[in-house]
């Protein structure tokens, strides 16, 4: 790795003589097994206590390995909880709301930062200033205006657009991507622009193929947020039908219903997806988490 | 060339017309291009976020009775004033962000100074700290109540070998901070959100030059002192960032307390949030849902984050030092 030649607090001078190379190696071994101890061991947990029997899964002392193996749990789990049913809905949520964040906020950070419109930067700075004022605490006036829009009079309760339009309203999202639309060479553009190419056809066939890693960070921001969001699908989609409720809503629900190894076997399942997901793109989540953050 | 001339001066007394027309229908056009990219955001957002915030204000100065809605004056705000609960909200709330900050901001500092003076395992050891972030929040929540069961939970079986008292975690009936309920809420809090921290730091670490090091050792400083003089000093504006941003989101808890309790406040209120309360105040106190008080607790809350989202925004502003 490119970072192993920064210089840190110990000098790799000082590392290599034979005494603290044994230290090294003591304080490697203890880092990666008490981490591996406190971040993995909860979730072998959350994976083999699904496998035990009803009775042993509450049974004082707990046991650290199922003594007797059942796999119908995962089943039954499956089929109580309905986890297909809130697979398919937390997807059809994350997937509408990624196409209409790209869609959007890419448009708009082209916008504002290529064809700098009249008032371009009032209207920039009034979305950075929905930075200032996080979500949660306009969780009923939202949640208000959702059920009853100004002027058009529409209720969205129920609906999949009630988690899908509120997402496109993300100041982060298009200052990531205006941040890096600004850094695009003029040149680049002008050229474009010479061969009659307009607007949407440079966003399409300049802009985009070169920013393909800040909307990989954009996307993936996206999918994780509509997936871990809680109180909002709570309200606007459990809250008018059961039967619209995401994965985290739906297993909060069961979790007061169901035994406990179900409720554990159902949770553990519905972090498969995110797993898969972060061991696929954990080089991309991590640069991006970095990319986003730092140079704010 | 007389023809030329007076080719040329109709030629060039109209261009020079439908050129400033021209100018200004290509100004029309590409505003109004510029404007149509723009419009789908502008329109969620005056919608979604301008909007709602204007309304949480007019709301918290209003009050609905049979569904006729009028002008409150300060009504709520005195409401939930005199609501001993609000002042309980607010306890837990602080609580919740001093303890979360003792934990959350430090053990991530730390350990992000850790991983950084280590030459291997450092990419299994990044994703094994981010892994618990990726988590759907239910899942691990519901985990760590297992845990916390008093009667067959994890965590006391591991007390009781050890020979230690054992405790009932998130439902102990404590109300003087710091409460046992409150420490739990606080540590499955940071088991789910220290990765994000601990990677930024990382970052920052790496940034700071090696020569800095170098020259502190010539100087014949030792580890801790290298830690106090270089690396704190340079992960400063980081640090203060980070410290703003964490005091906001610890601010907002709602999920931990409402799954590790079940949908409750914990036992006597003790992990009931100001987002909890808010919620409880629109949604859950059947009946009585009053959607006025809930904004007038909203606005406070608004501007007690707005104070410390200003000071995130004018660090960032600061030029990089």
């Amino acid at each position: 790795m490119a970072d192993s030649a920064t210089r840190t607090l110990i000098s790799s001078a000082q590392l290599n003589r034979p005494r603290s190379r044994i230290y090294y190696r003591i304080v490697l071994t203890l880092v990666v097994v008490i981490f591996t101890l406190i971040f993995i061991g909860p979730l072998y947990f959350l994976f083999t206590d699904g496998l035990k029997s009803t009775q042993e899964a509450v049974q004082v002392p707990p046991t650290l390995i199922p003594a007797h193996v059942h796999p119908s749990t995962y089943a039954s789990a499956w089929s109580r909880v309905g986890l297909g049913r809130l697979l398919f809905n937390t997807l059809y949520y994350a997937f509408g709301a990624l196409v209409l964040q790209l869609v959007f906020d890419v448009a708009a950070a082209y916008s504002l930062s290529r064809l700098r419109p009249v008032l371009g930067n009032v209207i920039f700075a009034l979305m950075l200033a929905t930075l200032m004022i996080p979500a949660t605490v306009l969780i009923v006036p939202q949640y208000v205006t959702v059920a009853d829009l100004p002027l058009l009079h529409l209720n969205l309760i129920g609906s999949p657009a009630a988690i899908w339009l509120p997402s496109v309203a993300n100041a982060f999202n298009i200052f990531l991507l205006k941040r890096f639309f600004d850094s695009i060479p003029d040149d680049l553009l002008a050229a474009a622009a010479i061969d009659g190419a307009s607007p949407l056809r440079t966003l399409r066939s300049v802009v985009l193929p070169i920013s393909r890693p800040i909307i990989g960070v954009v996307s993936i921001f996206a999918l994780v947020a509509v997936w871990k969001d809680f109180l909002w699908p709570l309200l606007v989609e459990y809250g008018y039908n059961p039967s619209r409720e995401t994965l985290n809503v739906g297993i909060w629900e069961a979790s007061s219903t169901t035994t406990q190894n179900l409720v554990l076997a159902a949770s553990a399942m519905a972090a498969v997806p995110t797993l898969i997901f972060f061991l696929i793109f954990q080089r991309n989540i991590l640069a991006g988490l970095t990319a986003g953050s730092l140079k704010g | 060339m007389a023809d030329l001339v007076t080719l040329a001066k109709p030629a060039s007394l109209s261009p020079a017309r439908s050129r400033a027309g021209d100018r200004l229908g290509r100004k029309v056009r590409r505003n109004a291009s510029a404007h149509g990219f723009l419009i789908g955001a502008v329109l969620c957002f005056a919608f979604f976020s301008w909007y709602p915030m204007y309304r949480e204000i007019v709301m918290s100065f209003q009050k609905t009775q049979l569904g006729v809605t009028s002008w409150a004056g300060w009504a709520n705000y005195r409401r939930i004033f005199h609501d001993p609960t609000f002042w309980v909200a607010w306890r837990n709330t602080v609580e919740f962000t001093i303890l979360a900050l003792i934990v959350g901001y430090a053990v991530p500092f730390f350990v992000a100074i850790l991983l950084n003076e280590l030459r291997h395992a450092k990419g299994y050891l990044r994703c094994l700290v981010y892994l618990p972030v990726m988590l759907p929040p239910t899942s691990a929540l519901l985990l760590f109540a297992y845990f916390y069961d008093p009667t067959y939970g994890l965590f006391n079986d591991i007390l009781h070998t050890l020979h230690l008292p054992t405790s009932q975690w998130v439902q102990s009936p404590g109300t003087t901070p710091p409460t046992m309920a409150m420490i739990s809420v606080v540590i499955a809090a940071t088991w789910m959100n220290m990765g994000g921290a601990t990677l930024i730091y990382l970052a920052a670490l790496q940034n700071i030059p090696g020569e800095l090091y170098e020259a502190a050792e010539i100087d014949g400083a030792g580890l801790f002192r290298k830690i106090r003089h270089i690396t704190i000093p340079q992960t400063r504006l980081i640090l203060s960032m980070l410290l703003l941003l964490q005091i906001v989101a610890t601010m907002q808890m709602f999920v931990e307390a409402f799954i590790l309790t079940n949908g409750g406040a914990g036992v006597n209120d003790n992990t009931l949030s100001v987002v909890n309360l808010i919620y409880q105040y629109a949604f859950a106190l059947s009946g009585a849902s009053n959607y006025h008080s809930a904004s007038a607790l909203g606005v406070v809350l608004m501007l007690v984050l707005a104070v410390f989202s200003g000071g995130y925004l004018w660090l960032t502003r600061q030029p990089e030092r």
